[in-house]
């Protein structure tokens, strides 16, 4: 069997070689990027802008793009036919090709990220190291943590009013810089589609800048989202915990969610939100009356085969009720969260019927192809192209969360900057 | 130091720094395989002779290693048929590789459809090939340079640099490309290079019964290929898309996709 035929369903006549070859995979690559940018363009807004309401959101936010970083290109590497070459793009890159310039951007922007991590918390691990060090009985947990970020402090000790001020600069300046940087890294992620000319759905100059907005949109969804869910991990932890141990904090003592920042966080999450809807839709406008010679299967592919994916799922549900749902009065945090998975859902349903959708029709203009997701998984292709494949892709960012929280406290940090 | 002495001196520092220049310099791909400027291959298909046998199909798959069963090919064979009403109907059955042995057409998901010779306006067959473009998108996308362009105009893939990622697949608008079911990296025409460079034909050219397929020389005034693609009325498929295609067809109508 040739790639791509165990998911593809051919309908009246296509190419004998024309198969769906971008699947769920090359879904979760913009995605995932998408989730990154968006990450650090929400944590940009309080470095930057001085947006102060976001404050507490701006530290968790940086962490959690750094944690989503490395999971961008694993979706490519899973999707490759030969992907104990990819290094290749890397060591011979070919300059015409977009995809060539995945490992520069990609590389810039995670120094960017490292860097202004580091200018963020190395107050804390001077500090933290010091404490340790005077502390006698450590446990071993302590006394790696203690190496660890004896390590990375890179010997900048200087903890004095002057150098921390001067770090503060330093993440300024970085989370400037890393603003175009990372809608470089997405918008570059939309050039890779819309620069293919061979695709009468992708081929438009709007796809980075679309891309690039609904990027935001996800990533400020992802960080909400993120942000509620382990503020109230933490006070179940607590809660769990004071049951042994009545001597620490009460769930109240640590503080939940607050409401204030989710409210702000939702703010930008619209405006993005109507700047994406609004692209989208000229785009849509704009092919329908030019109504070029590609139209006629566009159209039958958009009003009538995806009709569902891309009006009920991906506007409707996706855009048009957490639309309601925000701009409703009195957002309450439960309210943000189903509101923040749709739009999270919705961002996801725009890259699939980009991806797909723009596979859903034959290069000879005449027929159709179909993307049968493989669910439960036959070989090894049709796990990593199916729905496990893409459900394990999602779920270790999480998973460096959790690893990255640890060396980086996200949490009870309200004196650092 | 006499003059006789100096001069072969001054050679010997010559000829020693140019062997280190020699050995700097690059290899190309492109320079090696074909740097002759007198040649730019190119194809002409009769749509008007082809028949739909299948033949040269079946030659490619053989000749190039393309997994007989395989549901890709180098290159295949439309049918086209046009109704009375306007209607087409198009179809490639396992890239016609065993030719089209009934009036059946083709429709997808398991369906066909017949139609009655009284409804029929007029059919024909139409061969395909990778265009061996002269701005080709695929060499274009590639990440690697896995894929590149000879200085005879023929687009080739290098199986060992190749890394499976299928932008070029997506690149072409021809839809010619697809992946090796064997070597897992991109796969498409390339005119036979192994032969052409020989000085024989292309196996489907060999193949062909009825003189449809014709391989030539475009930068050769005397080449029969250059003489009808100068002086014949001659189409190429999907102008729009800029690729300059160096596949020429003889009967090319509306129709074709």
């Amino acid at each position: 069997m040739v790639h791509g035929e165990a998911w593809t369903v051919k309908e009246l006549f296509v190419y004998p070689n024309e198969y769906i070859y971008w699947t769920i995979q090359i879904v979760m690559y913009p995605f995932l990027t998408g989730l990154v940018a968006g990450a650090f363009v929400l944590s940009s807004l309080y470095h930057v802008f001085g947006v102060k309401q976001l404050k507490e959101i701006a530290r968790f936010s940086l962490v959690f793009s750094f944690a989503l970083l490395p999971c961008a290109p694993m979706p490519l590497l899973l999707h490759l036919q030969q992907p104990l070459r990819n290094h290749h793009v890397l060591m011979t890159p070919h300059f015409t090709s977009a995809i060539a310039a995945f490992g520069i951007v990609f590389i810039t922007y995670g120094m960017i990220v490292a860097s202004e991590l580091w200018f963020v918390y190395r107050g804390h691990f001077v500090a933290t190291v010091h404490v340790l060090r005077e502390k006698r009985d450590r446990t071993l947990q302590e006394t790696g943590l203690m190496r660890l970020y004896s390590l990375l402090v890179l010997g900048a000790w200087d903890v004095s009013h002057h150098a921390l001020e001067q770090d503060e600069k330093g993440v300024k300046v970085l989370a400037g810089v890393g603003i175009p940087v990372a809608c470089f890294l997405h918008g570059y992620a939309g050039f890779i589609f819309g620069s293919v000319k061979a695709n009468a759905l992708w081929m438009t100059p709007l796809m980075p800048v679309i891309f690039i907005c609904s990027a935001v949109v996800s990533g400020i969804a992802l960080c909400i989202l993120t942000y509620i869910a382990t503020m109230e991990i933490r006070k179940l932890m607590a809660a769990w915990r004071r049951r042994e141990n009545p001597a620490l904090p009460s769930p109240t003592d640590l503080g939940g969610v607050e409401e204030n920042v989710v409210r702000m966080t939702s703010r930008y999450l619209v405006m993005f939100l109507i700047l994406a809807i609004t692209l989208e839709l000229l785009d849509l406008i704009f092919r329908g009356y030019t109504a070029v010679k590609s139209w006629d299967i566009l159209r039958s592919v958009i009003y009538g085969k995806d009709f569902t994916a891309i009006f009920v799922l991906q506007y409707g549900l996706g855009n048009l009720v957490p639309f309601v749902l925000f701009l409703l009065p009195g957002l309450t945090v439960r309210r943000a969260v189903v509101g923040t998975i749709l739009v999270l859902f919705g961002v996801f349903m725009m890259r699939w019927n980009v991806v797909i959708g723009g596979q859903a029709f034959s290069a000879s203009f005449a027929g159709f192809m179909h993307y049968h997701l493989p669910i439960w998984p036959h070989d090894f292709e049709t796990f990593k192209e199916g729905l496990f494949g893409a459900l394990a892709v999602g779920a270790v960012p999480f998973v460096f969360f959790v690893i990255l929280a640890r060396i980086f406290p996200v949490f009870g940090q309200r004196d650092s900057h | 130091m006499d003059r006789r002495e100096f001069l072969k001196r001054s050679m010997l520092v010559v000829a020693g720094l140019a062997v280190p220049a020699a050995a700097l310099e690059l290899i190309d791909p492109e320079r090696l395989l074909a740097a002759r400027p007198e040649l730019r291959w190119a194809f002409l298909v009769d749509a008007y002779a082809c028949v739909g046998c299948g033949f040269c199909v079946k030659a490619c798959k053989l000749e190039n290693e393309v997994p007989y069963d395989a549901n890709v090919s180098r290159t295949w064979v439309e049918r086209y048929v046009v109704k009375r009403d306007g209607s087409v109907l198009i179809d490639s059955p396992r890239a016609a590789r065993d030719g089209f042995t009934t009036g059946k057409i083709e429709l997808g998901e398991g369906k066909y459809a017949e139609v009655p010779a009284g409804e029929i306006e007029k059919s024909f067959f139409v061969p395909k090939l990778c265009n061996q473009c002269e701005n080709p998108p695929c060499v274009q996308v590639c990440p690697v340079g896995a894929t590149y362009q000879t200085a005879d105009g023929v687009v080739l893939v290098d199986r060992k640099w190749c890394i499976g990622c299928g932008y070029c697949i997506m690149g072409c608008p021809y839809g010619v490309r697809f992946f090796h079911p064997v070597h897992h990296v991109a796969e498409k025409c390339n005119f036979c290079y192994h032969r052409i460079s020989r000085g024989m034909k292309s196996a489907c050219v060999d193949a062909c019964p009825f003189g449809a397929r014709k391989i030539g020389n475009l930068r050769d005034p005397d080449d029969p290929v250059t003489k009808t693609v100068l002086a014949g009325r001659v189409g190429i498929l999907k102008e729009e898309y800029g690729t300059k295609p160096q596949v020429y067809y003889v009967g090319l109508t509306r129709e074709v996709r």
